[in-house]
């Protein structure tokens, strides 16, 4: 009965996981960099959640959105104020960009909010379902289940509308798109944009019952490094199906090893598929 | 200007700079400004060392705290677990950087760009995580070296002089190999592969290979420049010794001064310590913060408009204008 419980509460963590890392496997799908700072931008989503609360007493349906759209902008003004620029130069540029970029949001966000724990208010979303056997918080029972249905939102958008397409056209061939009539400069923007966005509600998501701290995007990113590895980059069924199974992970190995080890269990994962499947499961090369 | 006198400038810049390091701390006797002295030539140590896999190889290692906390751990454990003088363990730690390149390295130096950079945090991570939960090198408590020097070989003083002086004779060595490095086969390989992989390796580079010998090089001098520090400051824990920032400022030093250039590292450490410092002193504990911010904004600022940091941006911008209004 435990376990079961275990799993759930590890599938609903995972769908967070593979929320915003679709996030980032749709950045890297589309323009080859991988967006360090995208711990960051679940980190500004989770402190929208917080002044939101905290200033304007707004709930949930109030503060995702505006997450959603806050970090969306983010997610542009980035893509056209630095990406677009060392997207030609050297590869050394392209990771120091959104590095730098993650440590001045990181340290930004300490030397405004200090480096204290805050947390959202048990009472906001509060409560249990029981479900049978097994009993779930409704913050992450709702949590796990939007996460769930905004990533295969986002996997049916890219595969099902025009749009969609048009920016799958960019990831797989930018001048061939651009001759097509695509403007591929405009699908990066939205792809950044996106990107970030599903960061921002993941983070909206997970204040709810997650502490909320200056640095907490650091792991958080690692683990959607991880997600993205195994789900092979650029894959947004890949990243649902390695963040679940690493929100699985994570649960049973805190709850059979013991809580240090849920962290060490994920890194050893990591480093075990970069070592002997870097393309991860469902790679594309 | 003729070849001769720019012989000549070069060589006398270079000693310029060489007898103001000697002289700092005989001319500098104030023990804050000696400290940072010495934090600067540390500093230039580890980032040189950064620069061999970093910058001349073009891999973008983000998990250098690894060979540094190597470094730094092991004096201070053999001490702690044994009573052995702190200085056996730099050989030992650089024994133990070897090892872990070879181990990180031969796998991950399969992986181009992105993927290394992404996979060189993972193990860090994951053998900082490690350290912090094992009680035998001290956990989450961290390692104390001894107060008082018992012989010679603890190398325990209370003057940063005798420090300063060793780093600057480790960074000597450290930029000599380096130098070497740039004009033998090696140098040029790395050259190559950083320029295009797949180029070089169809004209006959193994490239795996040197890179892995780019690395272990690296892994070797980041060891010694954590061991010097733990021997300095007599403390290390998991943050100081394996923490990304760690890691992140070797990158950011090198990169601000150039990487890929000899003396790159050097500008940047002198550069970026001493305003380190400065934010420290003037925000006090709030200024961990504030330098890192300051970090920040200047990685950001280099990756958008000088990736080859300021060597580069005096090459290609300052000294053109120098040769026009010569003519």
């Amino acid at each position: 009965m435990v376990l079961i419980q275990v799993v759930m509460g590890g599938l609903l963590l995972g769908a967070v996981y593979a929320l915003f890392s679709s996030g980032l496997t749709l950045i890297w799908g589309m323009m080859n960099v991988v967006n360090f700072a995208h711990g960051e931008f679940v980190m500004m989503g989770m402190y929208t959640a917080y002044w939101v609360y905290t200033l304007a007493h707004g709930g949930v349906w109030s503060f995702t959105p505006l997450a959603a759209l806050l970090l969306f902008l983010v997610g542009i003004a980035v893509y056209a104020g630095l990406i677009r620029n060392v997207l030609r130069g050297p590869m050394l540029g392209q990771i120091l960009s959104t590095f730098g970029l993650a440590l001045f949001i990181r340290y930004a966000a300490f030397w405004a909010f200090s480096a204290d724990f805050r947390t959202l208010p048990d009472t906001l979303v509060g409560g249990t379902v029981e479900l049978g056997v097994i009993r779930l918080s409704v913050p992450q029972l709702a949590a796990g289940s939007v996460a769930f249905l905004l990533t295969i939102g986002m996997h049916l958008m890219l595969t099902r509308t025009s749009i969609g397409s048009q920016m799958l056209a960019v990831a797989e061939d930018r001048s061939a798109a651009m001759l097509m009539g695509i403007r591929p400069d405009r699908m990066q923007a939205l792809a950044w944009g996106l990107g970030a966005a599903n960061a921002g509600i993941a983070g909206a998501l997970i204040a709810t019952f997650y502490y909320i701290s200056p640095t907490v995007g650091e792991s958080l990113a690692l683990t959607a490094f991880v997600v993205v590895c195994l789900g092979g980059f650029g894959s947004v069924p890949g990243a649902l199906a390695a963040g679940l199974s690493i929100g699985v992970v994570q649960s049973l190995s805190a709850y059979a090893l013991g809580p240090i080890y849920k962290d060490i269990v994920v890194y050893a994962i990591f480093v075990l598929v970069l070592w002997v499947r870097p393309q991860g499961l469902f790679g594309r090369f | 200007m003729t070849p001769a006198a720019v012989r000549v400038l070069r060589w006398g810049s270079l000693g310029l700079l060489g007898a103001a390091l000697l002289a700092f701390p005989l001319v500098v006797t104030n023990a804050y400004y000696a400290r940072v002295g010495g934090l600067v030539l540390l500093s230039a140590i580890s980032a040189s060392a950064w620069n061999i896999v970093g910058g001349y190889a073009g891999q973008v290692s983000v998990g250098h705290s690894m060979f540094f906390g190597a470094g730094a751990y092991l004096p201070l454990l053999l001490y702690n677990q044994w009573q052995l003088p702190p200085t056996l363990g730099v050989p030992l730690g650089m024994l133990v950087a070897l090892g872990l390149a070879v181990l990180v390295g031969t796998p991950t130096l399969r992986l181009h760009g992105h993927y290394f950079s992404m996979a060189t945090i993972g193990a860090a991570e994951l053998i900082r995580i490690v350290v912090s939960n094992w009680e035998f090198v001290g956990a989450a408590i961290g390692l104390r070296g001894p107060a008082v020097s018992r012989t010679v070989w603890d190398f325990a003083f209370r003057s940063v002089v005798p420090y300063y002086y060793l780093f600057l004779g480790v960074l000597a060595v450290l930029l000599a190999v380096t130098w070497r490095l740039e004009r033998t086969r090696i140098g040029y390989y790395l050259r190559a592969v950083k320029a295009g992989e797949r180029a070089a390796r169809s004209l006959g580079v193994p490239a795996r290979r040197y890179k892995l010998y780019a690395l272990m090089v690296s892994a070797a001098f980041t060891a010694l420049a954590g061991s010097l520090y733990a021997l300095w400051i007599g403390f290390v824990d998991q943050e100081s010794g394996f923490g990304i920032l760690v890691s992140v400022e070797m990158i950011i030093i090198t990169a601000l001064g150039g990487a890929g250039s000899l003396f790159g590292p050097l500008i940047g450490a002198l550069i970026l310590i001493p305003l380190q410092n400065l934010t420290n002193a003037l925000y006090g504990g709030s200024g961990t913060g504030l330098t890192f911010l300051l970090y920040g904004g200047i990685i950001v600022l280099i990756a958008r408009f000088e990736p080859g940091g300021l060597i580069e941006l005096w090459q290609l911008r300052v000294r053109p204008l120098f040769k026009r209004a010569k003519r």
